[in-house]
């Protein structure tokens, strides 16, 4: 049976987030020799049609109204079940991100569905399609089916390859006009705490320091070491208890989970709360003093020794074997 | 205030998780009330204490979840109720929880109903906003903090590391996030006064549900165990050649950079 897959694209500050296209990749997983089609919410979004079909998505559907300039779930919640109604899908992906935590239970509830969320792979396609999931902060995995009706899904970013991008690959592009009223959320405002540029939850390279950088100024050499890897910063709850960092930054049960290809613990002992919210990261780096430190039962590689001599070190080394 | 608070019994965050026979061993693990849903309970607590009305927690479990909402009964909590499925239903997920707290609530008029932003068990954190949903209100997830007045809220809230500051309006329901405050541990005095407070037990009939209609709408096939890691390698000699050889594996065995 061919299905039809409808994946919801979202973008931060005009661009597509990668997520967004690992969707794609999902959703064609899905749909066997079925049609995926791409959802975009916004108040202009339009010209960020191409690169969703780019990444695979057979055709895009937009829907723009003023009120959908900023995400609330009652604005994208009427303008997805336009869509839906329009389109009859068979399944829907969303990534797994703030904004898909979000609305995909609403949607879920208004089509009286199953949702799986936080979804890190797919086995088989069309019907036989099998989702696995972490449960228990990723302490074990579960695979988990639709007994019937829409396939509903959440994936974790990171998890699942986008497709090769193609430029010459061309789609449909259409728009659906949509009444937007009764909004309950009024946005007033959005402060921006998380670190410039590089998204902690998407990030490739992840750099976390926990009790072991001692002070708010002890976390400059692990941003050095982020800003050349093109990483971002992440904290284990010790540094954040002790004020080092906002609690944006924590990674573990409570906090971020994060899946990047390299993570690197500086300073971090290891408690099984922290290990919670990265141990399924690709590669694993410890350095700490401690030989002793739990962490180091994690991870791929380790170094004993001071972050603080080790981390300046690294940087320099990555330095030059960038240059070259 | 009419204020409800959705909570979970959860394993404790240090347990380790074993699996024989395709099911997660509960033998002997600890059990707790799911962190976030201790956010939800604590601001419930001191947002009766500063509008006046009634916390009632609500759970849906087994007979062993009454050991949770006696503690939220404890920290503060006025009533508790446990919708007891344990004879009725074998299978639940997302979908099933959502319906038979929504049937338990749509009577009771709830101005506000909080719960935990996600639980560390299952981690779908669908249920507050499909409940939301279900008795047509309007919800906030993770939020941070958390002000009324008369009717109106104001209301900051977590988004991947950045904070919104947004207005609504009650009834509304909201999922708490790290931050939202600092739980209080039960006082000794609110063990003992826990002892003689409410805790009210239904079952599926008592709320006119049939189990076909709240039937899981998903189904695990299977829970395992991530491979067990093998130890990896902690690097030797000094400390400058420690760290080229560092980046060299990262980028020739690890090929991550």
């Amino acid at each position: 049976m061919t299905k039809k897959v409808i994946v919801l694209g979202e973008a931060r500050e005009g661009t597509l987030r990668n997520v967004s296209f690992e969707a794609i990749a999902a959703a064609k997983n899905i749909a066997g020799s079925g049609e995926v089609v791409a959802v975009l919410i916004g108040d202009s979004v339009q010209s960020l049609g191409n690169e969703m079909v780019h990444y695979g998505a057979d055709r895009v559907v937009t829907v723009e109204h003023p009120h959908l300039k900023s995400y609330t779930s009652d604005g994208f919640s009427q303008a997805f079940m336009a869509v839906i109604e329009n389109e009859s899908p068979d399944a829907l992906v969303f990534g797994h991100t703030a904004l898909g935590k979000d609305l995909s239970p609403k949607i879920a509830s208004k089509l009286q569905s199953g949702l799986i969320s936080d979804v890190t792979d797919i086995e088989g396609e069309g019907d036989g399609a099998v989702f696995v999931r972490p449960i228990f902060s990723g302490k074990a995995f579960e695979k988990v089916k639709i007994k019937d009706g829409i396939v509903f899904v959440t994936i974790r970013p990171n998890n699942i390859a986008p497709l090769e991008i193609d430029t010459t690959r061309s789609g449909d592009i259409s728009s659906v006009a949509v009444e937007i009223t009764n909004l309950r959320t009024i946005i007033k405002e959005v402060v921006r705490k998380s670190s410039e540029g590089v998204d902690l939850s998407e990030a490739k390279v992840v750099i976390a320091g926990g009790r072991g950088v001692k002070s708010e100024d002890g976390f400059n050499p692990l941003k050095e070491l982020a800003n050349v890897l093109g990483g971002a910063v992440g904290a284990s709850r010790g540094a954040c208890d002790a004020d080092y960092c906002d609690y944006s930054l924590q990674i573990g049960q409570t906090g971020k989970v994060v899946t990047p290809d390299l993570y690197i613990a500086a300073g971090i002992s290891g408690a099984i709360q922290h290990l919670a919210g990265m141990s399924n990261s690709k590669i694993i780096v410890a350095i700490n003093k401690d030989p002793e430190a739990n962490i180091f039962k994690v991870a791929d590689y380790g170094i004993v020794g001071d972050l603080f001599e080790v981390i300046p070190m690294l940087t320099e080394e990555f330095k030059k074997v960038k240059v070259n | 205030m009419n204020i409800y608070v959705l909570v979970k019994r959860t394993f404790d965050t240090e347990e380790k998780i074993v699996v024989s026979g395709g099911k997660i061993q509960e033998d002997g693990a600890e059990f707790i009330i799911n962190p976030y849903d201790e956010y939800a309970i604590e601001e419930a607590i001191q947002v009766r204490d500063a509008h006046g009305g009634e916390v009632t927690v609500l759970t849906i479990g087994g007979e062993e979840a009454e050991k949770q909402l006696r503690t939220a009964l404890a920290m503060g909590a006025d009533k508790a109720v446990l919708i007891n499925t344990e004879d009725d239903l074998d299978e639940m997920d997302q979908f099933t929880a959502a319906q038979i707290l929504a049937d338990y609530l749509k009577d009771k008029n709830p101005d506000l109903i909080l719960a935990g932003n996600v639980a560390i068990d299952g981690g779908s954190g669908q249920v507050g906003p499909r409940v939301a949903d279900l008795l047509d209100i309007n919800y906030v997830t993770t939020i941070t903090k958390l002000e009324i007045n008369g009717s109106q809220v104001s209301i900051v809230r977590d988004v991947e590391g950045d904070s919104e500051v947004l207005e609504t309006s009650l009834p509304l329901l909201v999922t708490a996030q790290q931050g939202l405050n600092e739980p209080r541990y039960p006082s000794l005095p609110g063990i003992m006064k826990a002892k003689k407070k409410p805790l009210a037990e239904v079952e599926l009939d008592d709320l006119d549900i049939d189990e076909d209609d709240v039937e899981a709408k998903t189904e695990t096939i299977e829970i395992y165990l991530p491979p067990k890691k093998e130890a990896g390698r902690v690097l030797q000699g000094d400390l400058s050649n420690q760290v080229e050889e560092l980046v060299q594996l990262l980028r020739t065995e690890a090929k991550v950079i």
